[in-house]
């Protein structure tokens, strides 16, 4: 009993770390951002809520909504690529399987960075595409490829959906497939057997893969940073600039806990949206 | 039916094509010989010459590659302890723990930046490569974990007990068991944490000081002046590395779990 109790201190020196580089941080932003910016950009230690009511002004409030915009429409085209993607995977053989997974893997190691970088060179006025239309003669000027919420939008898709493609997938492998055979066997056709029992069956790993796409695309800054012009700036590219340029710290803070709070608030509701499928699909 | 199969198929190599071009256009163009535009102009290792005899970008690397391992090393020792140690605590304590672990993967990785940042102005800790080491062990640990705690999981109780039973004392079975058990577990958590360390921009971009620069924060400087094929050069070595790492990481981690590895 005691040497169980011996082991149990191997956890200390972890916990001692994350409780000093992971929550105590959090809480100082937490304190900070009910602090204020003194003039030379300092932290002036006077409480009060001023930070989060300037979050309303309209200006950070069409941020906001840009990022939720972006957000949603990076989720959705994600599913559209990734749902039929990961269904394609679940159908193979499997080692080949092993090998497509480890192909839609590998793509989400290299960094943000270098992959909306690869964008660049494609997309830009002496980029790739630009050049090839040109010398076929299809246009005279080269098109504005770059720099706009398009452009942030395939940067989007394109860094994050790898975790769409892995949560769909892992359900699809989980998937009762007698239910299917016996839609089929009720004279069901593909796309409504697919309608009607595929889809509700894979909900989860939609839902999943929604979640992980969303929260990442709400705090994404890179992506806009290097793909987006001046306007297409969202939420994590605010934030970004009150640490550095603006200065403006306590602002910034209220900035990054507002984010966190609907990120957590988005899990939350995941996991109780998943726990009552869980009982529900149980009793059924 | 056959009609349906082939338009998906033909979809899905189409995504692949999606997220592998780009990489592989970049790759092509630092072997270009031209510098300005995307016209091919014949092929050149001078790109890649020209970055070992920058100064600047071998500063990043050796910065880089101690950090990374630095780093790994502590994520590894306190995540392999805190994952064997977790069982033995109140069912309580483990939802704590496992809180305080998953909280950092969930939350944007802005957010850990930001408020490292906090906290080393507070305690006016000087940014620079303790600040990176700091920052990149505390983002590895829960991987660490996340990988060690999914393989004691699959080894299931049997050994354990067995070797208990045979009058092992606890920490005789964790050495003599255990360990060598999860052993893969360990060398994939580790070359995780290096390769989370090494591809890092977000977080390192908030806690870098002037003179610990690592290779991405390096490259998002050259970035942001425009393109170049010193950018495409640099870039493909830090692909190179990070997939090769990947993948040896990988082969560890399905090593079976059933046997010992001896």
């Amino acid at each position: 009993m005691l040497k169980t109790k011996r082991i149990k201190l191997l956890a200390l020196p972890t916990l001692v770390w994350m409780g000093a580089l992971f929550v105590l941080p959090m809480i100082l932003m937490l304190a900070l951002s009910f602090m204020e910016r003194g003039t030379y950009g300092q932290v002036v230690y006077q409480f009060n809520i001023d930070n989060y009511i300037r979050i309303f002004d309209p200006l950070y409030g069409l941020i906001f909504w840009d990022t939720l915009v972006v957000a949603v429409l990076t989720t959705v085209f994600s599913i559209l690529c990734g749902y039929p993607l990961a269904y394609y995977i679940s159908r193979l053989e499997k080692s080949k399987q092993q090998i497509w997974l480890l192909l839609v893997m590998i793509p989400f190691w290299i960094n943000f960075l270098v992959r909306s970088y690869a964008w660049v060179i494609i997309l830009r006025s002496q980029g790739v595409v630009n050049t090839i239309l040109q010398s076929l003669g299809l246009i005279d000027e080269p098109l504005t490829l770059l720099y706009n919420s398009g452009s942030v939008l395939v940067g989007m898709v394109y860094t994050l959906l790898p975790f769409m493609v892995l949560p769909i997938y892992v359900s699809l492998e989980q998937m009762d497939y007698r239910k299917l055979e016996a839609a089929y066997d009720l004279g069901a056709t593909p796309w409504k057997a697919f309608w009607h029992v595929t889809l509700p069956m894979t909900k989860t790993g939609v839902v999943t893969g929604s979640i992980l796409v969303f929260v990442s695309s709400i705090g994404m800054f890179v992506v806009p940073d290097v793909m987006g012009g001046a306007k297409s700036a969202l939420i994590g590219n605010v934030i970004q600039n009150q640490f550095l340029s603006a200065r403006d710290w306590p602002f910034g803070s209220a900035l990054s806990i507002v984010l966190m709070l609907l990120s957590l608030l988005l899990i939350l509701l995941y996991f109780k949206a998943t726990q009552a499928g869980g009982a529900k699909e149980g009793s059924a | 039916m056959k009609k349906r199969s082939k338009a998906l198929s033909g979809f899905s190599w189409l995504m692949l094509v999606f997220l592998y071009l780009p990489i592989a256009v970049l790759i092509l163009y630092s072997f270009n010989e031209s510098r300005i535009n995307a016209v091919w102009s014949g092929f050149t290792w001078k790109w890649y010459i020209s970055l070992f005899e920058n100064r600047q970008v071998m500063q990043a690397l050796t910065n880089s590659l101690s950090i990374g391992l630095i780093s790994s090393v502590l994520a590894t020792v306190l995540g392999t302890a805190a994952s064997l140690a977790i069982k033995h605590y109140s069912l309580r304590w483990q939802n704590i723990i496992n809180g305080l672990i998953y909280l950092p993967i969930v939350i944007p990785e802005i957010m850990l930046g930001l408020a490292l940042l906090i906290l080393f102005s507070q305690f006016q800790v000087d940014l620079g490569k303790a600040t990176l080491i700091m920052a990149h062990t505390t983002f590895s640990i829960p991987f660490v974990m996340v990988i060690i705690s999914a393989r004691l999981a699959d080894m299931g109780k049997d050994l354990e007990e067995a070797s208990q039973d045979l009058g092992a004392t606890p920490w005789q079975t964790l050495r003599y068991v255990i360990l060598p058990l999860i052993m893969p577990g360990i060398v994939a958590g580790f070359l995780m944490s290096f390769t989370l360390s090494l591809d890092d921009f977000i977080i390192s971009f908030f806690v870098a000081g002037p003179n610990s620069t690592t290779l991405p924060l390096y490259i998002y400087g050259l970035v942001k002046r425009g393109v170049s094929p010193e950018v495409n050069a640099l870039s493909t070595l830090l692909i190179t590395s990070t997939v090769l790492l990947v993948i040896v990481a990988e082969l560890f981690r399905r090593k079976d779990s059933k046997t010992i590895p001896y």
